[in-house]
């Protein structure tokens, strides 16, 4: 059930998500007695710079990237957790700060969010019933508690664990288990967009074939839209619809799965895609990768990922590359290189 | 020379507890011959970790080598006392550990804790140590080595600790190197860049690796045989070929199913169900018989021991000729 009604002509009534030139900047400069007395520059993080894509409904989008590149930090503007220092966030076409109305509150049931750490996001001290419970109380959507623990032991049933199980404890759950708690809990206010930051990144690989696939069934039958952060590329393969590529905290390349492993053309896409450990032991020859991600706080010049980039020049060194559409076989990616751009590649 | 350089032989790690003893490695048994790299591989708990720890001799107390020997170049190294065992460690088997930050001492330089290493196991004057420090790191790829010698632990990135740590492991050239999840804290560009090191390394000195990890792919680039460990027993022991593409033993078989695969495109992955038994709980018989699609009566009573399955070797009755079994 949707916030807002919109007219069938409206090409943008199946975006879910759209985030325009959205940026977070962190203040980590020394207290100010610090910069004073030892002349210390302020110091600013640029977590997130300038990152533009939409999510259309019953899509899953992934977002990967190294670490400090910023996809986590994206993760939490989306639900609303950091506010952009630049930019904006919208949901069904509602810019998420202006939600303070009681629709407003309503739109933010429809938005939830799954954590990495199985271990971290449960409070250990409540019963899993009641944390399951929680976001109904907290948007006020069941009063009864007959009702609350009918729809919790439904949302058990629905992650594959027996409604017993809401008595229980987190401490006596795997992490599999836990993550499925988490996403009992992500499902309690029927939302239609769920954020999944790193979901699987934590458990053992059988463990995870059961979570992805529970979430490839659970969007099947309840048609919602993912957005799915990880470092992990061969679970994006598997679990994503689109694929973004973030390298300090910019989008670099963003373009359907099929075409972003076939055809990458971002120079740091084919870098991670190479970087792969081959499973199929094909023997396939590798490029070595060079360098390190660079510490986000002094990012390079230009384009940052310049100095680890075999066809850079000077341009690269001086200009940072702006976003363009490329178009192969009626499937757009959006790529920001001036190689690209310029044809070298 | 046919002594392997490492035998391990029905190696059993305890863990006495006040609800009774807890079996972390039951019972195995494997071998590492001269310059070879062998792979560990298992999911959490499956007691990978506490038989590399067994074999370099750091064990944490109240774990302990309950039975069985470990054997270095013919001679038994789990009995010895601290100080021979210490000589050792080092000296013949050098450790790569998965955290570059507890693996290095923060309050010492880079080069102070390298020529230690190389001072105490080889006879080198401390200016013949400093060289060859410098050396082991410009082989480990650090650029500018002879200034970065001089630098703190806490002054490198995680790619670059995880480097040092390899010239630490391989200072006094040891003939086997024990790595527990080398490349698991790193990104993933880092990783394949320290995965190739640690190979090209490990074949120009000779040094035979084992190798621990839970993630298949490093296994797939970097080891010649490997091991699938389950509940803290060997599953399935092979060429990394037959193992990966040719399982015998049914948990390999789901393991494999269950790594999503570039190559191809599956609508739902291949899901064990369950999870592997806690150490508390460790069924009878074949411990995975559980959650085995092939299990028959003779896999609750009788726990299987390694028997040939085609190239390899796998520890379940479905390869024993002479059992009663269901056509699969």
């Amino acid at each position: 059930m949707s916030a807002v009604p919109r007219s069938a002509a409206d090409p943008d009534a199946d975006v879910v998500v759209r985030a325009t030139d959205i940026a977070k900047v962190f203040d980590v400069s020394p207290p100010w007695l610090n910069r004073v007395l030892e002349r210390k520059p302020r110091s600013l993080l640029h977590a997130v710079d300038g990152v533009s894509f939409e999510i259309r409904r019953g899509e899953t989008l992934a977002l990967v990237g190294e670490s400090g590149c910023g996809k986590s930090t994206v993760a939490r503007l989306l639900v609303g957790l950091y506010t952009p220092s630049r930019g904006k966030v919208e949901f069904f076409g509602h810019d998420l700060r202006e939600i303070t109305t009681a629709q407003g509150r309503s739109l933010r049931q429809k938005l939830q969010m799954i954590f990495q750490d199985p271990y971290a996001s449960l409070n250990p001290r409540w019963r899993v019933g009641q944390i399951i419970a929680e976001p109904l109380r907290a948007h006020g959507l069941m009063k009864d508690p007959a009702q609350v623990t009918a729809r919790v032991d439904d949302l058990l049933k629905l992650v594959r664990l027996s409604p017993a199980d809401r008595d229980k404890y987190p401490h006596q759950f795997s992490g599999g288990q836990r993550q499925r708690i988490s996403i009992a809990r992500a499902l309690a206010t029927h939302p239609e967009f769920l954020v999944c930051d790193e979901p699987t990144s934590a458990l053992d690989v059988s463990v995870q074939a059961q979570v992805l696939n529970l979430m490839k069934d659970l969007q099947r039958e309840m048609g919602l839209t993912y957005l799915f952060i990880s470092h992990n590329l061969a679970v994006v393969h598997h679990i994503s619809d689109r694929v973004g590529v973030m390298y300090l905290g910019k989008l670099v390349e963003l373009a359907p799965k099929k075409t972003l492993f076939a055809q990458p053309l971002h120079p740091y896409t084919r870098m991670l895609l190479d970087a792969i450990p081959d499973l199929e032991m094909s023997g396939r020859a590798r490029t070595p990768v060079a360098g390190e991600v660079p510490n986000p706080l002094n990012p390079p010049s230009g384009c940052t990922f310049h100095p680890r980039c075999p066809h850079a020049n000077e341009r690269c060194k001086r200009e940072a590359p702006a976003t363009r559409v490329i178009v192969r076989d009626a499937h757009s990616t959006q790529v920001a290189c001036h190689a690209v751009e310029e044809g070298r590649l | 020379m046919d002594t392997p350089l490492l035998e391990v032989k029905n190696l059993r790690v305890e863990f006495p507890t006040r609800r009774g003893t807890l079996v972390a490695v039951d019972d195995v048994s494997f071998a590492l011959a001269a310059g070879e790299v062998l792979g560990v591989v298992g999911e959490s708990g499956a007691g990978k970790s506490m038989t590399g720890s067994a074999i370099i001799g750091l064990l944490e107390p109240p774990g302990r080598i309950a039975a069985g020997q470990v054997l270095l170049e013919g001679k038994r190294i789990d009995n010895l006392p601290y100080e021979q065992m210490r000589r050792i460690r080092g000296r013949k088997i050098g450790a790569i550990f998965q955290d570059p930050l507890t693996s290095l001492n923060p309050l010492y330089t880079v080069g102070r804790q390298l020529t230690e290493t190389i001072v105490t196991h080889l006879d080198l004057s401390a200016a013949q140590a400093r060289t060859r420090a410098i050396e082991l790191l410009a082989d480990t790829g650090i650029p500018a080595p002879e200034r970065r010698i001089d630098h703190y632990p806490h002054q490198f990135s995680g790619g670059m600790r995880q480097r040092v740590v390899i010239a630490l492991a391989l200072a006094a050239n040891p003939r086997l190197v024990v790595a527990d999840e080398p490349t698991t804290a790193l990104d993933v560009s880092i990783q394949a860049q320290i995965i190739s090191l640690l190979k090209k390394l490990c074949r120009e000195h000779g040094t035979a690796v084992m190798l621990v990890t839970h993630d298949m792919g490093v296994i797939a680039e970097t080891a010649d045989r490997v091991a699938v460990m389950y509940a803290g027993r060997i599953a399935e022991i092979g060429p990394v070929g037959d193992v990966i593409h040719r399982p015998q033993h049914p948990y390999t078989a789901g393991l494999m199913g269950s790594i999503p695969a570039m190559g191809h495109e599956t609508e739902r992955l291949a899901q064990i169900e369950g999870s592997m038994p806690r150490l508390t709980d460790i069924p009878t018989g074949c411990a995975y018989h559980p959650r085995c699609p092939k299990a028959f009566e003779r896999c609750q009573r009788e726990r299987p021991e390694l028997l040939p399955a085609g190239a390899s070797h796998a520890a379940c009755w479905l390869h024993d000729a002479g059992s009663q079994r269901r056509v699969a």
